[in-house]
């Protein structure tokens, strides 16, 4: 049989109706990687602590500017999200949990569980 | 690389709309992929309108019905028209499922229609399924055993056979790979929810000795573990089976050994 050379690839993210499993699965991977950042953040954190107070003060500074606040905020949340989906991996992994109506009862909890405990952190942490 | 855009032959352009349905008492639209493989031109999404009152209450009925009366051009699989065979499989409404099983009155209008996401098409809602097929061939489908042949079948009590059930049903429609953005990306090695869930078929079977040697071959960065318990497989199943779960069974039975 001859095969067309030109064959078109199928859309597939284009057309591919958004739906909790694939949503919460690439917000899983999104705050993973926001979390590198935030584990950065620390650690220059701790090295501008070593370095003195001038430049403590210097990125302190910086973490508390409307942006830095905004990135804090976003970490904060990745950090309760990311767990949060953990913990549903880990129910998975031992075996529970895969039916379609519990993957998205489990779904839902975690988001609102990881909202609750942002907000909870926030307001601990005045 | 996962590339997320289409190349610039792949992207879907505005088609032509075939009939309006001024004459039709109940006229619905469906938006269909179209490819021609000898015109050199790009996809398109033609429209087309069908009267719901002298149609069959599915999507199948619809599409027949265009390929009667209004298109003979438009071409697509089918074979049993009740959801056993899987040929029908194709991308409806943003959602993977058999043409022949999907209620028209169920849709939001237009009804969108595509192709199996992610595959090479060969012409309009036909894509390729080689390399799937190729991907279940070297799963070695079939009954592999040691012993002797045993002189009458070989039993098995009700509750190993149980144990099939959720497994033998499924059809290799390939809904549920072609929903799995792991496949999507991954396909040359991962081998998608339908073959691991046929895999898992054997693995679970009773009568198989080779259980070890499955395990074996599947235990790989890329033919099992792109798995990312997504569950979009399980969510598009036409059959109601549980493809995320069957994989996480393998999973669990290669960690403990």
């Amino acid at each position: 049989m001859k095969v067309a050379a030109n064959r078109p690839l199928s859309p597939h993210l284009q057309v591919y109706r958004p739906q909790l499993t694939s949503v919460l699965s690439i917000g899983h991977r999104a705050t993973g990687i926001i979390l590198c950042f935030g584990a950065l953040a620390l650690s220059v954190w701790l090295i501008s602590l070593a370095l003195g107070e001038p430049a403590f003060d210097a990125y302190t500074g910086l973490l508390n500017t409307s942006i830095g606040k905004v990135f804090m905020l976003g970490w904060l949340f990745s950090f309760f999200y990311h767990l949060c989906n953990g913990v549903r991996h880990l129910c998975w992994d031992a075996g529970y949990g895969y039916g379609i109506a519990q993957v998205y009862r489990s779904g839902w909890m975690m988001v609102l569980a990881a909202f609750g405990m942002t907000i909870i952190a926030l307001f601990s942490a005045g | 690389m996962a590339e997320f855009s289409l190349k610039q032959g792949s992207k879907v352009q505005k088609g032509k709309r075939h009939n309006n349905g001024d004459s039709m008492s109940k006229p619905q639209t469906f938006e269909i992929y179209r490819w021609n493989p000898d015109d050199g031109a790009n996809p398109r999404l033609d429209q087309y309108a069908v009267d719901a009152a002298s149609c069959g209450p599915m999507v199948l009925d619809a599409l027949l019905k265009i390929k009667d009366e209004i298109d003979p051009t438009l071409t697509f699989r089918r074979s049993c028209r009740e959801g056993i065979c899987g040929s029908c499989a194709m991308n409806i409404n943003g959602v993977n499922t058999l043409a022949c099983i999907q209620s028209i009155a169920a849709l939001k209008a237009p009804v969108k229609i595509y192709p199996l996401p992610h595959m090479q098409v060969i012409k309009d809602l036909v894509p390729d399924l080689s390399h799937f097929f190729a991907q279940h061939a070297a799963l070695e489908p079939w009954l592999k055993t040691s012993g002797p042949t045993p002189e009458l079948e070989r039993s098995q009590t009700p509750a190993q056979r149980e144990a099939l059930d959720g497994l033998y049903e499924c059809i290799l429609c390939a809904c549920c790979s072609t929903s799995c953005p792991s496949y999507w990306w991954n396909s040359d090695q991962y081998l998608g929810p339908a073959n691991l869930l046929q895999a898992y078929r054997w693995i679970a079977d009773s009568r198989d000795d080779a259980t070890e040697s499955r395990l074996d071959q599947l235990d790989d960065t890329f033919a099992l573990y792109r798995c990312h318990t997504i569950m979009n497989c399980t969510s598009a199943c036409p059959k109601g089976l549980n493809p995320g779960r069957a994989i996480g069974q393998i999973k669990s039975m290669i960690a403990k050994g």
